[in-house]
């Protein structure tokens, strides 16, 4: 099979604790060397990587590819051309599909509509209750074995906590990671915008920072109780970040992500009523976003995901209340990384760590690192190279993003997933 | 920008969706300019040609008799052609068919829209969509402005004090939910009253609310020491049903306006209401109906007010 020889770029591997000038050697879709060439290694394909950034694949935590079942939005070929673009080389899916991942079909389904995209690497997340309504478990084992990677409730709280209690029961029982967004229903109360002084002034239904922190510290006792694994997604607030702190201090088997879009705007960026702004949980205020970034220095947040939610024209077009809530954010995923790196928020090797060493431990997976032995899953950027947000460089059908006719900095220009090459920036791109 | 999608470039008004980030001259003027229309009501004739040939669609996708009332009466003696249209808003039916409904009426060579809408921001959605030559209106958007009640309301206040620089003013009721409040206490800074007062349980007051520039008081008898101007807000039923009250009785109690109250008050305050009114729940009928309330002139006001406002929007197209 094909061997390729990714040549003289900055290697940074986070788990090998690599971080300088080399070549990365590939054979039969596994990563077969770093910096030394195998004997008698004869290469199909040499991508010259001079300045430029060579790093594990990104793996995404959080991600919505619309499909099944809303097609007129995204479809897997769209989505994973996205991702491609973007150095992403395994997703995450939440299991707000339609239908609901709750049955080993679904998530079947899921892995096939993965492979005719030709891009394997997307692990479906079993729903953790039935029709993510909170009233009865799913079939996590069967989901387990139809390939499921974890389970969760998407953005839908789980209302009743003795249905919570034993879900997470459950899922301990069959050793699967719980990922979960602390979101409670009744504070969270239909809400669009966090409850503060933007809220107030546009007459925009609420949401407090206690609908996350109370869920949050709910959840965090049942961890107690049960002994799950628990990865909380999508922290939203500064409380948050202290609690998940202090929850691994005092030992809980737990771990944090964040999404990208909540690192860099707050409630004071919402252009009034711009709808590309509507995202749950809300964007909150500069002390929430200071805290978040400052997890993400400390540890305490581990990952960042894209939270990608791509929407269709007609999802945005509205008053912004009654709009759809979500950002297409996988290709603003490395320049938005980036831009914290610029701005001494992290180093590069923590930001490509939240991107792919430490998802995969979270996920317990054999990536997001350029081990000998791996599927080589690779991406190489030039951290200098600027482009525009524009239909031009876009991949993903939705554009609802509040980066649009931006100009950011650092593109991916090869996604190489298990040894095959996804993604190759046009020349004229460069 | 809210504030500037209002304005065209010659800093003229265009929509009219919020008093914030209108100027105190703008403001102003339009008090102003509602002055010189008043006299019109008590005319034999009362119509002037300003719009005549200009067609405004009243576009109501949420009920109210006054506010669609006056915005009529306010184009018919602006000489303009008037289509009032009720329309109700299915949870299916969500910003495609707004657009949708805006389009089809585009395309039947309207000049002006009044929207009234149930959700926060409809108005400007409309704005930011239409056809670059219609102007919109916002007649109560969701919880977030009804900026013609509250100039029929700095209106009335003008008429009767004067100058806006010395006065206190309490908003009392269901701050968190009102439109109007949200609209008048901007007005109310921006004109440069002394102070704003707004009066509620804190059930019924939004997050942050002093960044609206307002002090806070649960309190009525406290809270309406030294106060010129009080305004009530209407108290709907459904706060009771979830949960941000106990009962009318109770609230009537804590926070109805009663003639003792109002003794608390300047003793020659104005008790003003945007209307309807629930006797018994946050205003009592001798208060409602005794000497010191201008709830009926503000009616009245609010014709010569939407008649300045709907002239100014349409100076683009050579009216005035």
């Amino acid at each position: 099979m094909s061997q390729i020889h990714i040549k003289q770029g900055c290697i940074i591997d986070p788990v090998n604790n690599i971080s300088r000038i080399g070549c990365v050697y590939i054979a039969d879709g596994k990563i077969v060397s770093v910096t030394n060439e195998p004997e008698g290694f004869k290469p199909d394909t040499i991508i010259d990587a001079h300045n430029q950034i060579v790093c594990p694949g990104f793996i995404d935590l959080s991600a919505r590819l619309r499909e099944p079942g809303q097609s007129r939005k995204a479809t897997f070929k769209s989505e994973t051309t996205a991702a491609a673009n973007a150095g992403v080389t395994t997703m995450c899916l939440q299991p707000d599909t339609r239908p609901v991942i709750d049955t080993p079909a679904v998530a079947e389904l899921i892995k096939e509509l993965a492979e005719k995209a030709d891009y394997p690497q997307v692990y479906p997340i079993a729903a953790l209750t039935r029709k993510l309504e909170g009233t009865e478990l799913s079939s996590m084992l069967s989901l387990k074995q139809a390939g499921c990677i974890a389970v969760g409730n998407a953005s839908q709280s789980v209302k009743n906590l003795l249905i919570l209690r034993r879900a997470m029961e459950y899922a301990a029982s069959h050793d699967l990671l719980v990922m979960f967004r602390p979101n409670d229903f009744w504070l969270g109360n239909n809400g669009c915008a966090h409850e503060g002084a933007v809220a107030t002034r546009y007459g925009l239904p609420g949401i407090p920072e206690e609908a996350e922190t109370i869920a949050l510290a709910q959840c965090l006792e049942l961890v107690e109780l049960t002994g799950c694994r628990v990865h909380f997604g999508q922290l939203s607030c500064k409380r948050s970040v202290i609690k998940i702190y202090q929850a691994k201090k005092y030992g809980l088997n737990v771990s944090a992500d964040v999404a990208i879009h909540q690192l860099h705007l707050t409630e004071n960026d919402i252009i009034p009523f711009d709808s590309n702004y509507h995202v749950l949980p809300p964007l909150r205020t500069e002390v929430d976003k200071q805290y978040l970034r400052g997890g993400l220095a400390s540890g305490t947040i581990n990952s960042i995901c894209s939270d990608h939610q791509p929407h269709d024209i007609d999802a945005k077009l509205g008053a912004f209340p009654e709009t759809e809530p979500g950002v297409s954010s996988l290709e603003t995923l490395l320049p938005l990384m980036l831009k914290l790196v610029s701005e001494h928020i992290i180093t590069l090797e923590q930001g490509i760590a939240s991107l792919s060493e430490n998802p995969a431990r979270v996920l317990r997976i054999k990536s997001g690192a350029l081990t000998v032995g791996f599927a080589a899953d690779v991406c190489i950027f030039d951290p200098e190279l600027e482009w525009q947000v524009n239909s031009d460089n876009w991949k993903s059908r939705g554009v609802n993003t509040p980066f649009w006719g931006q100009m950011l900095k650092g593109r991916v220009t090869h996604t190489l997933q298990a040894g095959r090459v996804i993604h190759c920036l046009e020349k004229s791109k460069r | 920008m809210t504030d500037n999608l209002q304005l065209n470039s010659e800093g003229k008004l265009k929509h009219f969706l919020t008093i914030d980030g209108l100027e105190k001259s703008l403001l102003t003027e339009i008090l102003d300019i509602a002055e010189s229309f008043v006299g019109i009501n008590d005319h034999k004739i009362k119509k002037v040609p300003l719009l005549r040939g200009k067609t405004i669609v009243n576009l109501f996708f949420e009920n109210s008799t006054r506010t669609r009332t006056t915005f009529e009466l306010a184009a018919n003696r602006l000489s303009a052609d008037v289509l009032s249209m009720s329309i109700s808003t299915s949870s299916t039916s969500k910003g495609e068919s707004l657009l949708d409904t805006i389009r089809n009426l585009e395309a039947m060579f309207v000049d002006m829209f009044v929207v009234r809408h149930a959700i926060s921001g409809a108005a400007h959605f409309i704005a930011q969509h239409t056809a670059p030559h219609i102007s919109v209106i916002n007649a109560g958007d969701g919880q977030h402005a009804h900026p013609t009640q509250a100039m029929l309301d700095m209106f009335t206040i003008r008429q009767i004090k004067k100058d806006f620089s010395n006065l206190r003013v309490a908003i009392i009721g269901d701050i968190l939910h009102s439109r109007v409040a949200r609209s008048q206490i901007q007005a109310l800074n921006t004109l440069g009253v002394a102070e704003v007062r707004v009066i509620a349980p804190k059930t019924l007051l939004p997050a942050h609310v002093e960044s609206l520039g307002v002090n806070v008081s649960h309190n009525l008898t406290a809270g309406l020491k030294d106060i010129d101007v009080i305004i009530m807000l209407r108290l709907q039923k459904e706060r009771m049903t979830s949960a941000l009250l106990p009962s009318e009785s109770e609230y009537f109690k804590c926070f109805g306006l009663t003639e003792d109250k109002l003794k608390i008050a300047k003793p020659d305050a104005i008790v003003m209401h945007p209307g309807p009114i629930n006797r018994g729940v946050e205003i009592e009928s001798k208060v409602a109906d005794g000497p010191q309330s201008v709830i009926l002139k503000q009616v009245s006001n609010g014709i010569a007010i939407r008649m300045a406002i709907m002239a100014m929007t349409m100076q683009k197209q050579g009216v005035m």
